[in-house]
């Protein structure tokens, strides 16, 4: 057992939030960018596409996260893939997060009203102008609450990293308090750290939302 | 005098829509039956009837909002076969209006006009900007231009609507009852657009209860009931003499109030 001040614990802890912080950019980021993908494909392919898109998705949203993280992290290496505990969890993240926001923009996308895709059709606008410049503008603005309020579960869902290894928040409050015994004072610090992370998430939905502004 | 089934003469253009013994289901209802219906360039059709006739239906089959299962349909001579692809080289010709408006929310009003002639006409923004004001002083509202849609009276909306679809210089107008959402005061300046656009000869489609507008405008009513056509008319004929006992129930109801 070693002893350290509350502020060398804050700063040891602080050090590993930034791998949180690149870990959920990283999830958030390229599930995004997966989702967006997805959302096109149902809506360009409503039979073929679509259905590929739903089995994916019931797959992602039916299984727990702790144990996908497992499957890549011992499964890519049987492919002959070199993981690390990074890869492994940003992947297995990625997918994750891409399922999530698919269903979640989905539902913004069909809150938009059927009128909006009769009118743009009958201007002669294709399905990727329909969706560049009628749909997805009003659908963002719909999808600001849910997506952001995901954010803030990924950010959180990051902590079950630390299982495969990975040195963020929490793995790095476990390393203390094996260190310190002091498991309350220390797992109160990294919860304070999540929260202070998580909280201007919400601040910044509510701005999001004002700024976006309502019809 | 029956529902025109066959083709105009030989001297005459081809019509610049045409239904052929159309028609739809809906899963095992049937929307529309045996349609046949024929529109000259600069013909202003007007089709009324009871809810469920199949009149917006039949309309929206000319764009392809709906696909119809049986039939034929040709727009300016081109058949509107299950496999057409190219429906958006139809929808650049017909122009339609709804009963909902369905304006842009997050576009200006100037942006909803200019938005298809920048993306599908690949106008540039000055070009697309002076036209949209040109349509836009032509339905009497140019000084909204800058408005959102949700700032407007649905009035003025509608006529943005009208406006919009004007903006790509379509040949064939559909309206689907374009004034039935509308407050009672707020119908006159829709109609007086309709009625300018319709003695500029306008081909025009359009279904509606308005029969004041119809008797003015109308070079040929059609009666639609439980998705067939029932009678078929020039305006005159139509509503002083209906031959048929559906249209002349349908017309007392209508006028007695």
């Amino acid at each position: 057992m070693i002893s350290l001040s509350v502020w060398e614990i804050v700063h040891f802890l602080l050090l590993a939030a930034r791998w949180t912080l690149l870990l959920s950019a990283i999830a958030f980021l390229g599930g995004g960018t997966a989702a967006l993908l997805l959302l096109f494909l149902r809506y360009a392919q409503p039979r073929g596409g679509a259905t590929l898109v739903r089995y994916y998705i019931e797959l992602l949203q039916g299984t727990p996260l702790l144990l996908q993280l497992f499957l890549v992290f011992f499964g890519l290496p049987l492919l002959g893939i070199e993981v690390s505990p990074l890869l492994a969890a940003a992947v297995a993240l990625i997918l994750y997060a891409g399922a999530f926001l698919a269903e979640i923009w989905r539902g913004c996308v069909d809150a938009v009203p059927r009128g909006q895709w009769e009118a743009s059709a009958a201007l002669g606008l294709n399905f990727i102008s329909q969706m560049r410049y009628v749909i997805l503008p009003q659908a963002l603005r719909i999808a600001v609450p849910p997506t952001v309020g995901f954010l803030v579960q990924l950010l959180k869902a990051t902590a079950l990293s630390s299982i495969v290894g990975f040195n963020d928040l929490t793995r790095a409050g476990t390393i203390v308090t094996n260190a310190t015994f002091q498991p309350f004072l220390v797992y109160g610090l990294v919860a304070l750290i999540y929260f202070a992370m998580c909280y201007p998430l919400t601040v910044c939905s509510r701005f999001l939302e004002r700024k976006l502004g309502s019809y | 005098m029956h529902p025109q089934t066959t083709l105009q003469s030989a001297d005459a253009a081809p019509p610049m829509v045409e239904l052929r013994k159309v028609s739809k289901w809906y899963g095992p209802f049937q929307a529309l039956k045996d349609v046949s219906l024929s529109v000259r360039k600069g013909e202003r059709m007007i089709i009324c009837g009871p809810s469920g006739s199949g009149k917006s239906t039949a309309i929206r089959c000319v764009n392809r909002l709906e696909q119809h299962q049986e039939g034929q349909i040709f727009v300016e001579g081109i058949e509107l076969t299950p496999e057409f692809k190219d429906i958006e080289r139809i929808r650049r010709e017909v122009g339609m209006v709804f009963q909902q408006f369905n304006l842009f929310p997050h576009l200006t009003v100037l942006q909803n006009l200019t938005l298809a002639p920048q993306r599908v006409r690949k106008m540039s923004r000055k070009q697309a900007e002076d036209l949209a004001m040109r349509y836009l002083s032509r339905v009497r509202i140019s000084e909204q231009a800058q408005k959102y849609p949700s700032q407007l009276s649905g009035g003025q909306q509608q006529r943005v609507a009208i406006a919009r679809a004007l903006c790509m210089e379509p040949q064939i107008m559909l309206f689907d009852e374009p004034t039935s959402a509308l407050d009672p005061e707020m119908i006159k300046e829709v109609l007086d657009v309709m009625v300018e656009l319709a003695e500029a000869h306008m081909t025009m489609i359009c279904v509606t209860h308005e029969m004041g507008f119809a008797r003015t405008v109308a070079d040929t009513m059609v009666f639609m009931d439980h998705g067939r056509i029932v009678e078929v008319a020039p305006p005159e004929a139509f509503f002083s003499n209906p031959q048929n006992e559906r249209t002349k129930l349908f017309l007392s109801q209508l006028l007695a109030h």
